[in-house]
């Protein structure tokens, strides 16, 4: 059995850990406010404060210690994830519903840190995608693409009183997979879809630096080895080889690899999501088929399924497997010639 | 005294103790289908109430009667028959409650609570108890999918008794409660993952109140 990946140094408790696992996230959260405007600010405030409030408020009922678990970072963490995944400027109510089902529900009423069974970030995605499927597809234009986009102050605004006179078409667009996806159903060509102005070179105009960053963030935290390579890369490669596959078979409905790696959650996925040391498969072998399945299931929901991302979907159907891929990946004990009877974790 | 011992146990057992819903866990199917708002849930559960009790009764009837090697068909028999009258009834009285609840109501028949009261208890007890315990069970089960029903209609849609109207006719439309008035409705209550998550919370509460109460 390896140990959790954050053993592996010293000094690194989980309050340190969770600091340079949000540190991670800056270059992309610096992209996307370069490109979408200041909104995704606004929602990572609102995001950690209502997480911050949750958690308080389940560790009273619970009658557990604050300081440790408040202190510990893990909730900000999930926030955080949480609000890179929602699109910005959106009603102040989706945040707080998303944060509930993320940290009460998926966190707390499974037993707490270290206990759940689904990453608590993607719960509360999922919960809300279902919901409010129509808020949850309007996400900010870049620049370039928008007609006006907010500053801060009109960001707090809009998430806080409503779009009011101003139409959301003034500053909101569907994702690149959404327009793909209904415009190829619609049997529009290829080349003309990617030529629209929310496509850029690779995938979605500004959403490909904002992925490029996160990229360039988690492999910041591999090389810290904060996690190990194992799930980004298998995760990753499983987009990649399904989707070209698909892309191979017919250019013309199927998006390339790139395209894929390139827009939706799944770079924040890979490094930051998937990789989750609570949710995830913690044997070697483990990581990599839990991963290139959960990537495998994110091109085939972006490709066959209803809604237009796929990532969130994946990575909880492969967290229920999770146990299942642990007891049959336990390595040999040394000094045994197999791994102890097979099923027995 | 009105009941004797024996008939408040099987009171206290159907409502609470053995209750199908959250203890038993039988008859999930319709209880998940069909919790989606209280009156869908409160028509369904006193439908498969009246067939519970109705054949609990018959078969204790003739319990003495059915040849032991053959007794489930026997049962299942019975039970459809009730169910088919249940449904023509509906069918010609309420009919737009029959519309929405479509094929669950023919499929009161396959609802393993019923099977299971008549073979766990209306095959061996006497008419009269059996009578009870089936309409015990029924309304606890009915009792579990009004609390889901509830929950999720508040939750979904911000309402109460919304589509009273299928089942009472036209004059009980303005009877509908806006619970919470301009709600968007959390949709995922009114949908199948709703229904899990409800009934897992209905459990715990029952798990802390039976702990409360020990």
């Amino acid at each position: 059995m390896n140990g959790s990946p954050y053993l592996l140094r010293e000094n690194n408790s989980v309050t340190v850990v969770m600091l340079k696992v949000l540190a991670a996230l800056i270059p992309g959260v610096i992209a996307h406010v370069w490109f979408f405007g200041p909104g995704i600010v606004v929602s990572l405030l609102l995001c950690g404060a209502f997480a911050i409030g949750f958690e308080t408020l389940v560790l009273l009922m619970r009658g557990m210690p604050l300081k440790p678990f408040l202190t510990d970072g893990s909730v900000l963490v999930t926030a955080c994830l949480l609000a890179l995944a929602l699109p910005t400027l959106a009603p102040w109510w989706l945040y707080l519903a998303g944060v509930f089902f993320a940290v009460v529900v998926a966190k707390h009423l499974y037993g707490g840190l270290g206990q759940n069974l689904f990453n608590p970030a993607m719960v509360g995605y999922a919960v809300l995608i279902v919901s409010f499927p129509v808020t949850m597809t309007q996400w900010a234009a870049p620049y370039g693409v928008a007609h006006a986009i907010p500053d801060l102050w009109e960001a707090f605004d809009l998430v806080f009183a409503g779009a009011g006179a101003i139409s959301p078409d003034a500053y909101t667009s569907a994702t690149v997979l959404d327009t793909w996806k209904t415009q190829v159903r619609l049997g529009k060509d290829a080349a003309d879809i990617l030529g629209q102005p929310i496509f850029g070179w690779a995938g979605g105009r500004g959403q490909e630096i904002v992925a490029s960053m996160y990229l360039a963030g988690g492999l910041l935290l591999v090389a810290n080895r904060l996690t190990t390579w194992h799930i980004p890369f298998a995760f990753l490669a499983g987009i990649a080889a399904t989707a070209g596959a698909l892309h191979l078979l017919d250019p013309s409905r199927h998006a390339d690899p790139l395209f894929h790696l390139l827009s939706g959650g799944a770079m924040l996925g890979a490094f930051f999501i998937a990789t989750d040391p609570v949710t995830a498969a913690s044997t070697p072998l483990g990581k990599l088929i839990y991963a290139s399945l959960a990537g495998f299931l994110t091109v085939i929901i972006r490709t066959y399924g209803g809604y237009p991302d796929g990532v969130a979907f994946a990575i909880l159907l492969m967290n229920v497997a999770v146990p299942f891929i642990d007891a049959y990946t336990q390595p040999r004990v040394f000094g045994h010639k197999h791994g102890g009877k097979r099923g027995q974790a | 005294m009105m009941f004797s011992q024996e008939a408040r146990d099987i009171i206290y057992n159907g409502l609470w103790k053995q209750n199908p819903g959250i203890i038993q866990l039988l008859g999930l199917c319709p209880l998940l289908a069909i919790s989606n708002n209280v009156v869908n849930a409160l028509s369904l559960g006193l439908a498969t109430t009246l067939v519970m009790a109705v054949a609990s009764g018959s078969v204790a009837v003739i319990r003495n009667v059915i040849p032991h090697e053959i007794r489930i068909p026997a049962f299942v028999l019975i039970i459809a028959a009730l169910v088919t009258v249940v449904e023509l009834a509906m069918h010609a009285w309420m009919h737009a409650l029959y519309i929405v609840l479509g094929v669950f109501i023919p499929l009161i028949t396959t609802n393993c609570i019923v099977l299971a009261r008549v073979e766990a208890f209306a095959s061996k007890r006497s008419t009269a108890h059996s009578m009870l315990d089936a309409t015990m069970m029924g309304l606890g089960l009915t009792g579990v999918l009004v609390a889901l029903g509830g929950m999720r209609e508040i939750v979904g849609k911000g309402t109460l008794f919304s589509g009273i109207d299928l089942a009472l006719g036209p004059m009980a439309k303005g009877w509908v409660i806006p619970v919470i008035p301009d709600y968007q409705g959390l949709l995922i209550a009114i949908l199948p993952p709703g229904a899990f998550i409800g009934l897992g919370l209905l459990i715990a509460l029952r798990n802390v109140l039976q702990e409360r109460g020990n």
